[in-house]
């Protein structure tokens, strides 16, 4: 149902770890968790969530992820809570050399 | 015929260089773009045709993978092969080291940043951590070195299967004879210039590599942060044997695969440079288990550039084993005369973080 799902979209590097999706689905009642909703998100897709979270569920340091457009990094972290319309953008950081 | 694949791992990515002849080499790759390939182990036990490889992307983590059609195809294992378990609250950085076991054809151990050691029964596809020595005391007291604080060097017994040595930075050398169940630190007699307090601590020493002699498995030699050393007890005493040396820095030291006494470091200046003396890369050979020393640099440039210390390793050429040597400028170079000679096996490859070489008959 439109309205009660968010969006988690997937870099283009990583898609592949997706079986080719540019987003993945979670279905939501109510707001949640970020760390929840990745759950959901990834749970098929281990490889795909080991890239974005290491094995404690923290955000690599240089991947950001942004909750309707706010760095989480910069708030909650992966408790950010997540809307049942809400857009999670996973991003690479700008870094490296 | 007699094929030799050497695998270079780089800042950004892994290589591999064949040759029939280890004169002439194809080189192959990348692997891996823009990954830091840390570890490698050819697996040829028990007639498998694994290649294991250590890797972490800036961005992405760390991964381990495993090819058993030499780098066609790769396999990660879904769950990540190397998970530190929830109790501990860490996450794994890198696998710095990867290690066949010498009486169990399945078994590969690897060691880990931060400083874990870790088995497998699988060869190499998941793997356990060891908690005789991740709950070890002296943990909280284990540092880091530039590189981080990691166990880099993984040397079970060839002839005992109860033991095993290991070595850190920064932390030193710890043995166990018991299976890998329990672990002392065997560091007496290794300088640590810069603990301020005491020099000669029972742990806490920068151990930069170890080797294990091939004839006498209980002798070894150690390249410390300022030292070099032999052990004639199995890794728990350690003399210097740095006279006659140009410098007692380095990262790295190799033993002969199968001639006692005979091993090759790689001298840097000094730890405040981190250059070849004199600017001219060379190796230092010993043929009397580190008594006496002599320069082999015939084939090696003149350069700022040096060796890490997993970036030298030899081959197991029937005839005269191959020595292999990488740069921190992306060139490897090769020896087929023990290091009386080097030609140019590769160039213009990021910098050269392990090499390991496998010869197939």
């Amino acid at each position: 149902m439109t309205g009660m799902v968010a969006r988690v979209v997937i870099p283009g590097v990583l898609r592949d770890l997706a079986g080719g999706a540019h987003e993945l689905t979670v279905d939501l009642a109510e707001p949640a968790p970020l760390a929840e909703v990745l759950d959901g998100a990834f749970a098929p897709w281990p490889i795909l969530n080991s890239r974005i979270r290491d094995e404690r569920g923290e955000i690599r340091r240089h991947v950001n992820v942004f909750v309707d457009g706010a760095d989480a990094k910069r708030g909650q972290g992966v408790r950010t809570p997540v809307g049942p319309a809400s857009t999670v953008h996973v991003i690479n950081a700008v870094s490296g050399g | 015929m007699t094929e030799t694949i050497v695998g270079i791992g780089t800042r950004k990515g892994l290589w591999l260089a064949r040759s029939t002849d280890r004169a002439s080499w194809q080189l192959e790759g990348p692997h891996f773009l823009m990954s830091e390939v840390l570890s490698l182990l050819f697996d040829t036990r028990a007639g498998r045709n694994r290649l294991l490889v250590g890797f972490r992307s800036s961005h992405w983590g760390p991964s381990l993978q495993h090819s058993d059609d030499l780098g066609r195809t790769w396999v990660e294992h879904p769950e990540g092969s190397i998970r530190f378990p929830e109790d501990t609250d860490t996450a794994l950085k890198a696998t710095w080291q990867l290690v066949a076991d010498p009486h169990d054809d399945d078994v590969v151990w690897a060691g880990t940043e931060p400083q874990g050691l870790w088995r497998s029964e699988d060869a190499g596809e998941t793997f356990t951590l060891n908690r005789g020595l991740w709950d070890h005391p002296h943990r909280p007291e284990w540092g880091e070195g530039a590189g981080g604080g990691a166990i880099h060097t993984v040397l079970p017994s060839p002839v005992d299967p109860q033991s095993m040595l290991v070595a850190m930075s920064t932390g030193g050398v710890y043995n166990s004879r018991d299976g890998a169940t329990s672990w002392n630190p065997g560091n007496t007699g290794i300088h640590a210039y810069f603990m301020p307090h005491d020099e000669w601590p029972e742990f806490g020493q920068c151990v930069h590599k170890v080797a294990r002699d091939a004839v006498t498995p209980t002798r070894l030699y150690c390249q410390n942060h300022r030292g070099v050393y032999r052990s004639e007890d199995d890794g728990v005493t350690w003399q210097s044997i740095e006279e006659g040396l140009p410098t007692n820095f380095g990262m790295t030291v190799v033993a002969h695969p199968r001639r006692g006494d005979t091993l090759w470091l790689v001298p840097i200046t000094s730890d405040y440079q981190h250059v070849p003396p004199d600017a001219q890369l060379q190796v230092q050979r010993s043929d009397d288990a580190g008594r006496t020393w002599r320069t082999q640099a015939t084939g090696l440039p003149k350069t700022w550039t040096n060796v890490l210390r997993d970036a030298a390793c030899l081959d197991a050429d029937p005839e005269q084993p191959g020595l292999y040597v990488g740069t921190r400028n992306g060139e490897v170079y090769a020896s087929t005369d023990g290091g009386e000679s080097f030609s140019l096996l590769a160039t213009q490859l990021p910098d050269v973080y392990c090499v390991r070489a496998l010869t197939v008959a």
